[in-house]
């Protein structure tokens, strides 16, 4: 809504896209990063894939454009925290602009519970709150200035309590909803659409060593539920599927005496 | 030494707005506390080719303050003041002090600011690049009229001290220039001598635009200040009609008791306005701040008769007088999350009265009606890029709305036609929205001398701001 003399300088509140025009996916090496990155560009989206593993974004990339999708990479490991203003703005220069922000990096560690493995619990810490911070502030900041886009943070119910089987994993997806959940109300009221993603079990690298996986889903089926909370706009927080809604509830109110006893 | 973290990837983020909040802009942000700290950011921000500009208390209306992706160098890190000759009744300052530091300082031993704008809160390094004037700019000039010398940090390291008779070019292009040439690390000025705390203040009403010429030419000789208030409303042979302010210093023969306000703690600002604390009348403003809200308010403040005595006058602390805005703190919130812009249009004396007609006359036309018209008369000055010219200026808040924006861009760009037309220039304390072609044939040859020594005394264009960009000054 800027008028061309105006510059840069005066934005005001735009009602949500219908669709997002350019799109940057942190994580989109596999998985559910992988998928939502080739359903934005099958939407129209310009799509920005970050991650480590550069062949794997090319290929992703490379399936996006044999689509007639637009797809651009950057290679960047989330723990080099320093480095993101410099890949976001190179990024968001060459998209011309930013819509949309998925954070989806993950790391997790499921250790046999005689294992206290400090490397690992900080990895997860690393990666999966310190990581989504850098990403998502930095995109809420120029979000609040520009009244509109949309962050999405793929938390996940292993948030919801501290479990035995997997603290350090449980610590940081608590961390990371916590935040998403902070960023929503700090800039929420500036039009920005600020979205926290719960998934239950997504049969994914990550998830292939699990022998039981109620309500699995498939990583193609679980970025189609994203998308679709990212498009309605008004900062929601959803489990993926819905289901696990009511899971969470029950899971939430188990007094702590027997959640312990619980193989959780 | 160990080398220092990069600014570029350390620094912390900020969304800045303009005093307007209908511009802002997310920029990396720092605040640093000694003239070695700022040089070493303003070499650091070279290397790592971040562009900076400066910014006091964010009261430019538009984008001047603003740098989006880039660094903002905030100057409220350094706000003391270095010292007060009760003799001279000079002052030399750091760039963060403010007006307010600047008038409680002299008060007490009998100074006032020779220049103040509406409010208390421009900071010394925002009143040099943008040249501020007040209520008297016909009589005392602007601020750079009274000022005596500066200290000026360039983007090669060197601090120079400028006067008019030191660097006198360099001198006269930093102020008003935008902050553009460097950082304003001191400021030395004159103060004014007064003899009582208050002045003496006379209303006189005026029914149409041309009325308010006339008061003007009529009183300013034996004036010390004149602002007019417009009702941007009216229309037809009230055109432009509003209420005239006068206000003269006193002296002791005049005012004996005035001596005695002579004294910080005597020059407040009311708590109440019509029995609404002060801190929440900006809630009650937002419920007006529309269309037909506002044209009841200016109708009332036009009918409204102020409380005077049999000569037709009132008496007035500096403060309460010269602080208008202040008076309502926060009262931009009232203009909700769009915010507002202001539009200051600065016309030659000769077509003044035919172009601000047509201004008031081409808004109410279109639909976009100021909330606010505020006129002064103006005269010219020694400055590069200064807004100072021999004629008036006519500054205009109009709200902005999602709805309305569009709309309002254009008409604000067939304002800027009328103010090119008259052969006026325009004021980037103010502006939001004037673009570079129109600034340019404003400023003409002017603008071509400030960019010869922009190039020359910052040849990276280090110091740049969002403003700057969109006006074709860097």
């Amino acid at each position: 809504m800027s008028a061309p003399a105006a510059g840069t300088a005066i934005r005001t509140k735009s009602p949500h896209p219908s669709k997002f025009e350019r799109a940057i996916v942190v994580g989109a090496s596999s998985g559910m990063g992988a998928e939502l990155a080739k359903q934005l560009a099958a939407e129209g989206a310009h799509v920005a894939l970050v991650g480590r593993r550069e062949s794997e974004l090319e290929a992703v990339a490379a399936t996006i454009r044999a689509a007639g999708g637009r797809a651009i990479v950057a290679k960047h490991d989330v723990t080099a925290y320093e480095d993101v203003p410099r890949v976001y703005e190179a990024l968001t220069k060459e998209l011309g602009g930013l819509d949309l922000l998925v954070y989806c990096s993950g790391a997790q560690y499921n250790p046999d519970e005689s294992v206290y493995d400090f490397a690992q619990d900080r990895e997860m810490i690393e990666v999966n709150v310190i990581g989504a911070i850098a990403w998502t502030q930095l995109a809420a900041a120029h979000f609040e200035a520009q009244r509109g886009g949309t962050i999405v943070g793929i938390s996940s119910i292993a948030g919801e309590r501290g479990r035995r089987t997997m603290p350090g994993y449980t610590t940081s997806k608590a961390a990371m909803s916590t935040w998403m959940e902070a960023l929503r109300n700090r800039i929420a009221r500036y039009g920005v659409n600020v979205v926290t993603i719960k998934p239950g079990f997504v049969d994914t690298a990550k998830t292939a060593h699990l022998t039981k996986k109620p309500m699995v889903i498939s990583p193609a089926k679980a970025a189609e539920l994203i998308l679709k909370a990212a498009h309605r706009g008004g900062s929601p927080s959803v489990f993926v599927p819905g289901q696990w809604q009511l899971v969470a509830l029950i899971i939430r109110h188990i007094p702590s005496f027997l959640f312990r006893k619980l193989n959780l | 030494m160990a080398a220092l973290p990069s600014l570029r990837n350390t620094a912390p983020w900020r969304v800045l707005d303009g005093f307007g909040i209908s511009a802002r802009a997310a920029s990396r942000w720092v605040q640093p506390r000694s003239v070695d700290e700022l040089a070493n950011i303003i070499r650091r921000a070279a290397d790592e080719n971040l562009k900076i500009t400066f910014r006091g208390n964010g009261r430019s209306y538009g984008d001047a303050a603003l740098n989006a992706g880039q660094l903002v160098v905030d100057n409220r890190g350094m706000t003391r003041v270095l010292s007060f000759d009760r003799e001279r009744g000079t002052i030399e300052l750091e760039p963060g002090a403010t007006i307010e530091t600047m008038w409680r300082t002299g008060l007490p031993a009998g100074y006032w600011p020779h220049v103040v704008p509406g409010t208390m809160f421009p900071t010394m390094g925002g009143c040099v690049a943008m040249n501020i004037h007040g209520k008297n700019c016909f009589k005392a000039g602007p601020y750079g009229d009274h000022v005596q010398e500066l200290d000026l940090l360039t983007a090669s390291g060197e601090l120079k001290t400028l006067s008019r008779e030191q660097d006198p070019e360099l001198f006269r292009a930093t102020i008003a220039g935008l902050g553009l040439l460097g950082a304003v690390t001191r400021v030395k000025l004159g103060m004014k001598k007064i003899e009582s705390g208050r002045v003496k203040v006379r209303p006189i009403t005026t029914p149409n635009l041309n009325a308010m010429f006339d008061c003007f030419v009529e009183r300013m000789p034996q004036s010390d200040y004149l602002v007019g208030w417009i009702d941007c409303f009216a229309g037809g042979s009230g055109l432009g009609r509003g209420l005239v302010h006068q206000a003269n210093y006193l002296s002791a023969a005049e005012d004996p008791a005035g001596r005695a306000l002579l004294d910080n703690d005597k020059q407040v600002l009311p708590p109440k306005i019509m029995g609404v604390p002060r801190s929440i009348l900006w809630r009650v403003m937002k419920l007006m701040t529309n269309d037909p809200g506002m044209k009841f308010v200016n109708a009332v403040k036009y009918m409204l008769p102020e409380t005077f005595d049999s000569s037709g006058t009132f008496t007035n602390t500096h403060v309460a007088f010269a602080f208008l805005l202040d008076s309502v703190p926060n009262w931009r919130n009232a203009y909700g999350d769009s915010g507002f812009i202001q539009y200051q249009m600065f016309v030659p004396d000769s077509t003044a009265r035919a172009a601000m007609a047509e201004a008031l006359e081409h808004c109410r036309k279109q639909g976009v009606v100021s909330y606010l018209g505020v006129f002064k008369r103006h005269k010219p000055d020694e400055f590069l890029l200064s807004h100072g010219l021999d004629g008036w200026s006519l500054a205009l808040d109009f709200a902005v709305t999602p709805g309305n924006a569009q709309k309002l861009f254009a008409v604000t760009r067939d304002l800027t036609k009328i103010v090119l037309d008259a052969g006026g220039v325009f004021y980037p304390a103010k502006d939001a929205v004037v673009d570079a072609d129109s600034f340019a044939r404003a400023y003409g040859d002017r603008l071509t001398r400030f960019l010869d020594i922009k190039h020359r005394v910052d040849p990276q264009s280090v110091f740049q701001n969002d403003q700057a960009r969109r006006l074709g000054l860097v």
